[in-house]
């Protein structure tokens, strides 16, 4: 119970009797990355400043590290690094200064800020940049400044709020290394609609939908969920469906109208050489064989719209 | 932690070319009046022949000076105020503040006390100046510190509008605006009622108030005025940024 270094329990904000967060409960632990999905609007960041203490709930507590939002703001938030969908950097003061105005008000004692601000700089890339202003930053070296900003003071929780956004390929590398480096002794959320994301840096997911939260679990449900017992077999001349069957361990075939042939086998069971040897000796013409996964967006998909989703690609296990 | 705020405040203030600007082109404008001050003190005195006419030149070149000193203020206060808290909503930058383990009520003191800090330096640097008449005169201390206390409230008050102006708007300019009309309204608000001095209205002046002050008067009431207007503003500004919060 103690270990919960987050624990949001039935998290709700209304919007003018428009309910942008519903109910949202959950609990993280220490060494955990957290991943929030959801489509645009679906109530992320809504979550997050209520987490952070920038919005309160109307109906709800936090509590980070047991220290509740509402009743303590000012202990809850010191163990918080928080960086906002949209950076809150001061641009006109150079990367040296906004790291030191941060890390005093986040109370880093007046002799520890100097080596804070060099950890925080090393960790984030930004050696080389520290008196530069701010404001003539690349775009993602400024995104670098405001991770910097929520990591200063070494906070139990760090929230980050879509921290990929607009980074090239190699920043983003980077700051996803960055993240994972940071899940080992911290916890951290971090939000984003970049799927393949979620996947990489993150232990847990949560997927959020109009304000409700549609799924929570470990990522493993989700990549299993996406993987699946299935493969997918190319066949020149493909035989009847009942001739798949017979092949040990299949237990569904199903011709999708590109030609290609979708099987289903059991949990424990691995039919990829059997069907290979069949095709062979049956003269099924195989050009084609691949695991068939659906992907994570299809995944999400199914989960965010599934009242509305036609079936069309029925989901995994 | 308020002290942190307040250095982060001017810190602001002098990263950008606008506050030394405001500093160097205000003083130029004092120094100027100063010195018109002595040249027209022996001009005036030297025409002065009975001695009820006499006045001592503290008074004389502080009359003008700190007569501009308040009028000038009404312009730099709100040009200075209005990016306070406007320009943190605009730039997103508000929750950098609101996350950090500080509450608002700090914030906005921080912010205030920043601010003042700022228009401090002016009038350390007003009272320094007119302490250089000692050189050749033996001048009224009392008058001075008695004018830079006033001056002082005066400005803290004027601040303390500025910040709550700021509050309201993402606009700096709105904010400005709003602020420099404010502020005239009270200062000008006892010449409506000339006629009748004791009118409730007249007493809510600023004006009135820094009168005593330039008169080298240290008045209690005066003090708890300036003091109560300042509090009045911060509460309100604390309450408006707490409904940010509250309603989003």
């Amino acid at each position: 119970m103690d270990n919960f270094t987050v624990e949001a329990t039935e998290l709700t904000r209304l919007y003018g009797g428009r309910e942008a967060v519903s109910n949202v409960s959950f609990n993280l632990s220490k060494g955990e990355v957290l991943g929030f999905l959801g489509p645009n609007g679906a109530g992320k960041s809504t979550t997050m400043k209520m987490l952070t203490g920038n919005l309160a709930p109307s109906n709800g507590s936090v509590k980070i590290c047991g220290i509740d939002m509402i009743d303590n703001p000012k202990e809850a938030k010191a163990l918080i690094g928080y960086l906002p969908e949209m950076r809150p950097l001061y641009k006109e003061l150079t990367v040296d200064e906004y790291l030191d105005v941060a890390a005093r008000l986040h109370r880093v004692s007046p002799k520890n800020i100097k080596k804070a601000i060099e950890v925080a700089k090393e960790r984030c890339g930004l050696g080389h940049m520290s008196k530069r202003l701010i404001e003539n930053l690349s775009n993602g070296y400024q995104q670098r400044v405001g991770i910097a900003q929520a990591i200063i003071h070494n906070p139990m929780v760090i929230i980050l709020d879509e921290p990929t956004v607009g980074l090239d390929p190699i920043q983003i590398r980077d700051i996803r290394a960055l993240i994972r480096e940071l899940g080992q002794e911290h916890s951290v959320i971090i939000s984003t609609h970049i799927l393949p994301e979620v996947e990489m840096v993150c232990d847990r997911v949560q997927i959020i939908d109009k304000g409700k939260l549609v799924f929570n679990g470990s990522i493993d449900v989700l990549k299993r969920q996406r993987i699946g017992n299935k493969l997918l077999i190319g066949l020149r001349n493909p035989p009847q469906a009942d001739a798949l069957l017979k092949v040990a361990g299949v237990t569904e075939a199903e011709v999708l109208p590109s030609g290609l042939v979708r099987v289903r086998f059991a949990d424990d069971a691995d039919p990829a050489e059997s069907i290979v040897q069949a095709a062979v000796a049956n003269q099924w013409g195989l050009y084609q064989i691949a695991p068939d996964q659906t992907s994570l967006e299809d995944v999400f998909v199914q989960l965010t719209y599934q009242d509305q989703s036609i079936p069309h690609q029925p989901t995994g296990q | 932690m308020i002290i942190n705020v307040a250095r982060k405040e001017l810190k602001s203030v002098f990263a950008s070319p606008m506050g030394w600007v405001i500093l160097s082109l205000l003083m130029f404008a004092f120094g100027t009046h100063y010195l018109n001050g002595i040249n027209d003190y022996f001009a005036v005195m030297s025409g002065a022949m009975r001695p009820a006419e006499r006045t001592g030149v503290t008074q004389f070149v502080g009359q003008t000076v700190y007569g501009l000193a308040s009028f000038i203020m009404l312009f730099a206060v709100p040009l200075l105020s209005m990016r306070l808290v406007s320009e943190e909503r605009r730039s997103q930058t508000m929750p950098f503040l609101i996350s950090a383990p500080i509450s608002l009520t700090e914030i906005v003191v921080g912010k205030f006390l920043g601010l003042v800090g700022f228009l401090t330096i002016l009038i350390v640097y007003i009272a320094l100046m007119l302490s250089t008449l000692n050189i050749w005169a033996d001048i009224d201390f009392g008058y001075i510190i008695a004018n830079s206390i006033g001056l002082w409230l005066l400005v803290a008050s004027f601040s303390a509008m500025g910040l709550y102006f700021s509050s309201l708007t993402q606009q700096p300019v709105v904010a400005g605006i709003l602020t420099f009309v404010a502020l005239f309204a009270l200062m000008i608000l006892d010449r409506f009622f000339a006629g009748d001095p004791s009118n409730t209205m007249a007493s809510l002046s600023l004006m009135r108030h820094f009168q005593s002050f330039s008169g080298g008067l240290i008045d209690s009431g005066d003090i708890a005025y300036f003091a109560l207007f300042i509090v009045t503003f911060l509460t309100l500004t604390v309450r408006r940024l707490d409904a940010d919060r509250l309603r989003g």
